[in-house]
């Protein structure tokens, strides 16, 4: 059973991590990857960053994506977080964990499940700099990411 | 009761709010009632619409009641 959660408030990566090591002694290996806000300087830095969510659909199809992964590879365990709301340099954003028997599972099932997050999950992002705040549109790069699965 | 219509991404902006209750009836009606730029930008090909959670495959023949929601989705950007 995965653990699906799309948090307010800042979370700690380490903390979750380790909690998530700890749930499932039985796995061989254990992938993770973690989102965080860049920190940049000069005159076009993001000093913050917003994720908007719909609460309709985007909790919903984060837990389809996580039964999408599960069913597609052997895991043991699977974690998806993902912030909303208004975040700064340095703030984890979204933190992907998976733990299998063998490390080729948890590798494919933790970047199946970013590509995914990243390009067809519900957020709305923008991002403030200098000049003030900014939406930003998807990249194509995120859409041939998603050609990969 | 009335419907909601629920902005997301920019079209929050464009909108001026996040929410607009409106009275029900055929989309089309619905939309000639709000301002027309608006309206321009909620047609885009690249805004999907969501009737109560669900994603519609053809708006075309949409009919607000009472109590639906129906959300105007922009391409997303997440992670």
């Amino acid at each position: 059973m995965a653990d699906v959660r799309l948090l307010g408030d800042a979370f700690s990566a380490a903390d979750e991590l380790a909690a998530f090591t700890a749930a499932h002694p039985h796995a061989g290996g254990l992938v993770s990857f973690l989102g965080q806000v860049r920190r940049e300087e000069g005159p076009h830095a993001v000093e913050a960053l917003e994720l908007k969510h719909y609460a309709a659909m985007t909790l919903p199809g984060m837990a389809a994506l996580a039964a999408a992964t599960e069913a597609r590879w052997r895991l043991d365990g699977l974690l998806i977080l993902h912030r909303y709301g208004v975040m700064h340099p340095g703030d984890p954003i979204v933190l992907v964990a998976a733990a299998a028997r063998h490390r080729r599972d948890a590798f494919a099932a933790a970047d199946f499940a970013m590509d995914h997050l990243k390009s067809q999950s519900w957020f709305w992002k923008r991002e403030k700099t200098a000049k003030g705040w900014r939406w930003i549109e998807p990249r194509p790069d995120d859409h041939r990411d998603l050609a990969r699965w | 009761m009335a419907a909601r219509l629920v902005f997301l991404g920019r079209l929050e902006d464009l909108a001026g709010t996040g929410e607009l209750a409106v009275p029900p009836g055929p989309l089309e009606q619905v939309l000639a009632a709000l301002d027309p730029a608006l309206a321009v930008e909620l047609l885009g090909e690249r805004v999907r619409m969501a009737l109560n959670g669900a994603l519609l495959g053809d708006a075309g023949a949409v009919v607000l009641a009472e109590g639906d929601e129906l959300a105007f989705l922009p391409p997303v950007s997440g992670g």
